[in-house]
């Protein structure tokens, strides 16, 4: 075995020697070729990831655990983190998927949560392609297969599609569990003389260094990855949570730890290096699918559902009792002692002895060479009169509605348990998820937002948008902010305007997240998602997490009464560049995106929060993508009622109706609430634009489109 | 009003079940892991929903001759109540306690999504809030619903009125159009012979409270305690 077999750089592997003062061993170099790969340490975007603010007033535990948590009030968190799992599922996709959702719920559940809600971020190759079917349904039911049973309800999401995800779909897996603040489990806190157990599955040769495959670009020949899926037990999970908070909330554990990527390895060497202690692990002592399994096979299995668990010595007899009963597997398999050293035998002989403190923090960053694209003014020269008028409004705006990425995805949510737990308040299909909390009484909004289309016209730009457009839907739905949790999808690295779009975009999202004051509080980075064919496009994804005190103070899309007053709130004209409509007439996006002005974003959520606590509008959505006339579209499908619209025309109709970008959101207003409305919104661009009532959308002067136009279109 | 609501490894809406239960009627609830015991006499024993023993068999198959089922087979012989959600559903017909069995739903996959049922018969444990004919949004969420029985022994269980809520429209009409799984004679929920014993495939206990957006469940279980309250 030599350095770049196991996948290591040269001069990662001169660090590691001379760490070492002599050559690794084989085992060494397979654990540390693993441990250092991009998806494991992120070397490539460590200096990055820095630019994101994580502190705030409500974080309670910021990026570095299993995940994130926020003060949601009453001495309770928020856990959460959104991890991709986009490798597994272009080449399993029903067990990659499943597995994702798997991983993310333990990270969760290591911070001593209770996982309660999951998102997914979804984005597929073009819809006509025979393999984008099979992946998309594959992905689904995997999601669907897993978590219906585990009993944790599916919320929300996003699905999106776009030839650049041919091949290559990414499966972006979001998870929050509540905590009680004073009962965080962490990982920094073992101590010498304490037991390292194994909890759960027994450990086999499935997934073994999935974390390099989804290091690098995907291969061809898809069949020859499979070997690195893991396949996962969505019961044994289920009892994994049962047993691990049965155990958390009886004292009985010090510190437990999720097994994803690197399985025992990254587990047990993280515990030590962040707790300051050695780990000596005996892999005889590990219960094992198969007996011939070699030491670094058993280190790197990613053998699902598996967690580990680090017990005081007079604790471990309960802890082992209690698995039983939940019938779960358990063994003791190592010792907390003194230093910085994770050591591991096998047969009695040391296979492995390194500092722990060298195996998950020590590789050296690097900083890929970054290059605008000479293409920029190409992006960028686009007028909207490039772009013929459509002649038929009611046929292009049914069009967007039916359009993949903008028509209803019944097929998607209702393969889902999206109600178990008793939590749901707003599920999918709208902008927002909302779920309640019991424990205090409040309820937590959820806005999961991506836009590639203009990330991929303008990295910073997309940045920007891609942010603020999560907090303006948590406004809207008077929501405060509390923190993001956000997951970097791109292609390689290694290809320096690629690189640039990478940096860019998250210089954007960061400068977002610092002025609308929303912390990043965990995450996941995920690169090398291109084939020799095909790479995809830029895709930050984030979900914001934010909170609403008082539950009367919630306001929700697609409740329009008759007689209200239809208002938009911000500006009349927004942009062409990278919308849906575009996308659709133009086969790509085209032209640069709008620049926010963060002034004016801040603005929008004080007032939009006002309104949603003042109880003023009846509906409130969030303008996104096909602009205005998708959102006018899907609220009187929801609100099953129609709306009579006369809109200003200070410029072109079609970047009025479809243009995309900016804070701005259609309300829906009782008369006698209208003064109070103005009030709020005094000082911000305001245009009242119509009345509900009826069974038709009638846009004067452009179309008009029954109710049941409207939903066939949308598929509803 | 005692009631127990039994976790078999899997499940997964025995909280679920606890909660509304105490929410609605303010009443103990005790969740009972399945190698425990009963404990004290109860009024009602609920079999919750979720994926028992991971539904890796027929569903349902094996949480049926799970040790607690001895117990929970007594607690009816003395006319106790039994009440079997979704997979609890599934574990009654496979322990035999009800007749039947639910297959994959007609179009395979699983569905989870509001629905609405028709009350038909008021005059039993777990229906006597409602009016005959009423229409009420239980949720359906289950891959296999399809309640089937031999046509003649439908006609049996049809004779002897124990069909106690039908899958039907907003209206409550019958049809296929408004069966979302294709349960025959669209059946939702069935009772036993001596009418203790009902299996139901969609939640109740997901629409008791109205911050769901809905509470029609909540009848349901006060149905139940009114009726226990009477004996």
């Amino acid at each position: 075995m030599d350095y770049v077999k196991a996948g290591l750089r040269r001069e990662e592997y001169e660090k590691i020697r001379s760490a070492l003062e002599r050559e690794p061993s084989d085992c060494e170099l397979r654990v540390m070729g693993v441990m250092w790969s991009e998806h494991c340490c992120y070397k490539s975007t460590k200096p990055l990831l820095r630019l994101f603010p994580t502190e705030g007033d409500a974080v309670a535990q910021g990026p570095g655990e299993n995940a994130g948590v926020v003060d949601i009030g009453g001495g309770w968190g928020a856990a959460f983190k959104v991890e991709s799992h986009n490798h597994p599922s272009a080449v399993a996709p029903y067990q990659g998927a499943a597995t994702g959702v798997g991983g993310i719920i333990r990270d969760i559940l290591a911070m001593g949560a209770r996982p309660v809600a999951s998102m997914d971020g979804l984005c597929f190759g073009a819809p006509e392609e025979a393999k984008t079917k099979r992946l998309a349904q594959g992905i689904v039911a995997g999601i669907g297969g897993y978590g219906n049973a585990v009993g944790v309800a599916t919320v929300g999401g996003k699905t999106l599609y776009d030839e650049a995800y041919n091949g290559n779909p990414l499966v972006n897996a979001f998870s929050l569990g509540l905590v009680r603040l004073d009962a965080m489990a962490s990982s920094a806190v073992a101590r010498p003389g304490q037991k390292v157990l194994l909890l759960g599955s027994a450990t086999g040769r499935d997934g073994i260094a999935g974390a390099a495959f989804a290091s690098a670009e995907l291969g061809d020949d898809e069949k020859a990855s499979r070997p690195q899926i893991q396949i996962g037990d969505p019961f044994e999970e289920k009892l994994l949570i049962e047993a691990c908070l049965d155990l958390h909330e009886a004292g009985l554990i010090v510190s437990m730890q999720d097994m994803g990527a690197a399985g025992i390895t990254s587990s047990s060497s993280e515990i030590a290096a962040k707790s300051g202690v050695a780990i000596e692990l005996d892999l005889d002592a590990v219960p094992l699918r198969e007996a011939d399994m070699e030491a670094w096979e058993i280190l790197l299995s990613e053998s699902q559902e598996r967690m580990l668990l680090i017990v005081l010595p007079e604790k471990v007899e309960e802890v082992l009792r209690r698995a039983a009963r939940w019938g779960l597997g358990c063994a003791v398999i190592g010792d907390v002692v003194e230093g910085d050293r994770w050591v591991t035998r096998k047969n009695g002989t040391v296979v492995a002895s390194l500092p722990a403190s060298l195996i998950g923090e020590g590789c050296p960053e690097i900083h890929w060479p970054s290059k605008e694209p000479g293409d920029l003014e190409r992006r960028w020269s686009f007028e909207p009169e490039d772009m013929e008028m459509p002649r038929d409004w009611a046929a292009e705006t049914k069009r967007l509605l039916a359009s993949p990425n903008l028509a209803g995805k019944s097929w998607i949510h209702e393969s889902y348990d999206t109600m178990v737990r008793l939590g749901t308040i707003a599920g999918p299909g709208g902008p927002v998820s909302v779920i309640r909390v019991r424990e205090n009484g409040h309820l937590l909004s959820l806005a999961m937002e991506t836009d590639p289309w203009k990330t991929a016209l303008d990295p910073y730009r997309g940045g920007t948008e891609t942010v603020a457009r999560a907090l303006r839907t948590l406004a809207v739905s008077g929501a405060r902010p509390l923190g993001l949790t956000d997951c970097l999808n791109y292609p390689s690295p290694e290809k320096p305007e690629q690189f640039w779009e990478l940096e860019q975009s998250v210089r954007g999202m960061a400068d977002s997240c610092r002025a609308l004051a929303c912390p990043v509080v965990s995450g996941n980075v995920s690169l090398y998602n291109e084939t020799s064919r095909n790479r995809i496009l830029p895709t930050p994804l984030v979900v914001a997490v934010g909170l609403i005190d008082d539950p009367s103070g919630l306001l929700l899309s697609g409740r329009w009464q008759k007689g209200d007053r239809l208002f938009l709130t911000g500006t009349v004209a927004a942009s062409l560049a990278g919308s849906q409509y575009q996308i659709l007439r133009l086969g790509q996006g085209r032209g640069r995106p709008l620049d926010l002005s963060f002034e004016a974003e801040r603005e929008f959520i004080e007032k939009a929060l006002a309104t949603a606590r003042a109880g003023l509008a009846h509906s409130g959505r969030p303008l996104a993508g096909g602009g205005l006339a998708v959102a006018l579209a899907k609220e009187a499908a929801r609100s099953n009622l129609g709306a009579i619209v006369s809109l200003p025309l200070p410029t072109r109709a079609d970047i009025l109706l479809y243009g995309e970008g900016g804070p701005r959101a259609l309300y829906s207003v009782p008369l006698e609430r209208v003064e109070a409305f103005l009030e709020i919104w005094n000082g911000f661009p305001l245009t009242e634009i119509g009345v509900t009532g009826g069974i038709a959308l009638h846009v004067q002067g452009h179309f008009s489109l029954s109710l049941g136009e409207i939903d066939r279109a949308l598929g509803r | 009003m005692k009631v127990a609501v039994i976790t078999f490894p899997g499940s997964n809406c025995d909280d679920d079940v606890v909660h509304a239960v105490t929410a609605v009627l303010e009443c103990d609830v005790a969740k009972i892991w399945h190698l425990d015991s009963l404990g004290e006499r109860k009024d009602l024993i609920v079999l919750p929903g979720g994926f028992s023993y991971g539904d890796y068999l027929r569903s349902g198959a094996m949480a049926a001759r799970s040790p607690i089922m001895k117990e929970v087979r007594e607690h009816v012989r003395k006319g106790g109540l039994l009440l079997g959600i979704c997979n609890g559903f599934q574990v009654l017909t496979e322990a035999g306690l009800l007749p039947g069995v639910l297959l994959a739903n007609r179009r395979p996959g699983f569905i989870c999504r509001p629905c609405t049922i028709r009350v038909e018969r008021t005059d039993t444990p777990f229906t006597g809030a409602f009016t005959e004919g009423q229409v009420v949004n239980f949720p359906i969420a289950h891959s296999e619903g399809r309640y089937y029985l031999p046509s003649s022994d439908l006609d049996v269980i049809e004779s002897e009125g124990r069909v106690l809520f039908r899958y039907c429209s907003f209206s409550g009409t019958t049809g296929d159009e408004f069966n979302p799984n294709g349960a025959a004679h669209h059946i939702a929920g069935l009772l036993s012979k001596e009418r203790n014993i009902l299996g139901l495939m969609p939640h109740p206990e997901r629409t008791s409270e109205a911050i769901l957006g809905c509470d029609d469940g909540a009848l349901f279980w006060k149905s139940i305690r009114s009726w226990v309250e009477r004996r």
